[in-house]
């Protein structure tokens, strides 16, 4: 890691990033309903500021050299107690600046759509500052130059996550899906939790410099250790199998937190974890084989749940895991993939933030109706949203030229030079995305108007729409990052250069292959979806009841974790009530009866007494007699 | 002049006082059976005090002597305080302290 430029010029504000979004939150939440009136333009400009202060800074950025990129600002010493010291600092380099500008754009995108998307909500103001505090703490994740400051962000976003799933409470099911969401993230953080202590105990540090200077001479296990609590920490945050349950359920939220939160920003923060911690995964083979395999297993799994679900934003949601699975994958490669795992996570927050709107803007015109099989023919009623909607699903799917194309390819190009298994793998999740997305555009956008009754389509006003075009032309355009492999040239000095790449496959050949991969897929869809649609959903296949069942991932938690936790508090409950209060009780009134029947021997009479305490005086006299007698 | 006679007197009148507290009811006369035993004690103290020449014993008797008259003063008051209220000297009267 090159060592740290110090922060001057325009970088001295560079805590205004977290501070702008942060303070904004506060005004609103704690203003309450006197800032209802201009709540919403106050959240909007927020973020618009730090976006445009991370514009000017990424251009400053572009302007220095190689070696001065990374820039370290030490804001206060946040605890001091002891042989325990933490510095609250940020680190702006290379990989951070990528972060801040799809986090604050995009971002900023997202909240200008939901002036319009919740113009109906008397709760519109709350909606704002929950997101303002989203993107304060997203952004301190990604600026944090150590772990602890980092897990800051990170509690900080899976708050703002929960916060924001639940925000219609006074729905059940709304107020479930924001609790499991929470709960499963603590599973993943207690992985977080641990690493930072062992990073503590065995480095006596926690920042990145700290940390890297010394993996190197740590033992294997601690490193390997580490990788494995940090994929932990990252499977929870980014929906990873075998902590995938919570996201699909997350889309009980508001569809713009689905879009900003559960797709382009805080289901990526694992893969920045983990290409962030990079020095730690090239120590160990072990956690970053395990790394390909988490991705590996969530590409496929996320894909076919995404083929049997019926709900618009599910579909989104299993494709949200299936990507972020890529880049996981990417990421578990090592060099060869850090770059491209980043490529992926920026041109996938463009398209799917994209199609998530696009979803909004059509769920605002159906009614706030998620069911496909109650849309259809819908292009020619919507079309800004069906344009914009089909840049999306051309990138996603790899249609040549768009940005997931460039990104897609590159993956399953670094895949199959690491293992042929595992570029099986994402070639075939390739085909089954290409399938599922065809499905959702056929099922909404195409075929006969299945409409309920009283629902009357309407284009989406221009709040709404106008993001959607920005965002449509990121999908189709966001492929120029790879141009001269800038991407690459550019995280190389925070995520290492690639060492001896072997050519495995000729590139043309791969991308062939994506390509017939591709067609496959979009035929099949075709071919099922494309001219009828049943609008209730046939019994279907075994395997399509496990998709739609989310592959049994809940039933698998219930069995595994929740009926033996079950099983082991009853019987720690009976234990209580019987082992632990039966020997307290019982012991209790073994004394009250004993001393119940011994207490009768206090008859109230003297003569008694006195008998007694003449029969202890000869007793006394009788053992002082035979004592002295013998 | 030999001890044994007068210890047998200071036995003798302990067993008598030792008998009547445990056998008799009436409080004034068990009273009067606690103050015989302590005189036999005194008996025998003044007794060993002979026998031994020196004084230790008639000190202790004298003590004693002192003890039993403070005992008399708050002994009689209690038994005459509770002749009044109770209209009655039987020791087994006053067995309310009890289970």
């Amino acid at each position: 890691m090159t060592s740290l430029a110090p922060a001057d010029g325009v970088f001295a504000l560079l805590w205004l990033l977290v501070a702008i979004p942060l303070a904004s939150a506060t005004v609103l939440l704690v203003g309450g309903r006197r800032t209802d009136r201009w709540g919403h333009l106050l959240g909007t400009l927020a973020p618009v500021t730090s976006f445009g202060l991370g514009v000017v800074m990424f251009v400053q950025l572009l302007g220095r050299g190689q070696e001065e990129r990374s820039i370290g600002q030490t804001l206060y010493t946040w605890v001091d107690v002891g042989g325990f010291s933490a510095d609250m600092g940020l680190l702006y380099d290379q990989l951070s600046a990528l972060f801040v500008l799809l986090i604050t754009g995009v971002g900023s995108l997202i909240h200008i759509y939901s002036i319009g998307y919740m113009a109906h909500d008397d709760q519109r103001r709350r909606f704002f500052g929950y997101l303002n505090l989203f993107v304060a703490a997203m952004l301190l994740l990604v600026l944090a130059d150590n772990y602890l400051a980092l897990f800051l962000g990170w509690e900080g976003v899976g708050l703002a996550s929960y916060l924001l799933i639940g925000f219609w409470q006074y729905k059940n099911s709304a107020a479930v899906a924001a609790k499991k969401a929470f709960l499963v993230n603590r599973v993943g953080d207690l992985g977080m939790t641990v690493a930072i202590m062992l990073m503590f105990a065995t480095f006596n540090s926690f920042s990145y410099a700290g940390v890297a200077a010394g993996i190197e001479d740590a033992s294997g296990t601690v490193q390997t250790l580490l990788g494995l609590l940090l994929l932990l920490a990252a499977c929870g945050k980014s929906a990873q199998v075998p902590l995938q349950s919570w996201l699909l359920d997350a889309m009980e939220g508001p569809t713009p937190v689905s879009a900003l939160i559960h797709a382009a920003t805080m289901v990526t923060a694992g893969v920045y974890l983990v290409v962030r911690s990079s020095f730690i995964y090239e120590t160990t083979s072990v956690a970053s084989t395990a790394v390909v395999i988490v991705g590996l297993v969530t590409v496929l799994v996320g894909a076919i749940i995404g083929c049997a679900k019926d709900d618009i934003k599910k579909v989104l949601a299993g494709s949200t895991m299936s990507q972020i699975g890529y880049m996981m994958l990417a990421a578990g490669i090592g060099p060869a993939g850090y770059a491209f795992a980043i490529f992926h996570l920026l041109t996938h927050g463009f398209f799917k933030a994209n199609m998530f709107l696009g979803a909004g803007s059509v769920m605002h015109a159906m009614g706030d109706d998620v069911d496909m099989r109650h849309f259809g023919g819908l292009r020619s009623l919507m079309p800004v949203t069906f344009l914009t909607f089909v840049m999306g699903y051309l990138s996603i799917i790899g249609f040549p030229g768009f940005a997931g194309f460039w990104s897609k390819d590159k993956i399953i190009e670094a895949a199959f030079a690491d293992n042929v298994v595992v570029g099986v793998g994402a070639l075939l999740a390739a085909g089954i995305t290409a399938f599922y997305m065809t499905r959702l555009m056929l099922m909404t956008f195409f075929g006969e108007r299945r409409w309920r009754d009283g629902v009357r389509p309407h284009e989406s006003p221009a709040v709404m729409t106008v993001p959607l075009v920005v965002l449509a032309a990121g999908s189709a355009a966001g492929g120029v990052l790879l141009i001269n492999s800038w991407i690459v040239d550019w995280l190389e000095p925070v995520v290492g250069a690639e060492v001896g790449h072997e050519e495995g496959v000729q590139p043309w050949v791969l991308s062939l292959a994506v390509l017939v991969a591709v067609v496959a897929g979009v035929a099949a869809a075709w071919l099922l979806f494309g001219r009828r649609v049943p609008a209730t959903a046939p019994a279907g296949s075994p395997l399509t009841r496990a998709a739609r069942a989310d592959l049994y991932g809940d039933a698998i938690n219930e069995g595994l974790f929740m009926r033996p936790g079950q099983y082991l508090t009853r019987s720690l409950v009976y234990f209580d009530n019987r082992g632990v209060d039966g020997a307290v009780n019982g012991l209790a009134a073994l004394v009250g009866g004993t001393s119940g029947r011994i207490r009768r021997i206090q008859t109230g009479y003297v003569r008694s007494y006195a008998l007694a305490m003449l029969a202890g005086a000869l007793l006394l006299v009788l053992s002082l007699l035979a004592v002295n007698l013998t | 002049m030999s001890a044994t006679p007068f210890l047998t007197l200071s036995a003798l009148l302990f067993t008598i006082g030792a008998f009547g507290v445990l056998v008799r009811r009436n409080a004034i006369v068990v009273f009067m059976c606690v103050e015989l035993m302590l005189n036999a004690t005194n008996l025998a103290f003044v007794t060993f005090s002979r026998v031994n020449g020196n004084l230790d014993g008639q000190i202790a008797a004298f003590f004693v002597m002192v003890v039993a008259a403070a005992e008399v003063v708050v002994g009689l008051a209690i038994i005459t305080s509770i002749f009044r209220t109770r209209r009655s000297a039987s020791v087994d009267d006053a067995s309310l302290l009890k289970y």
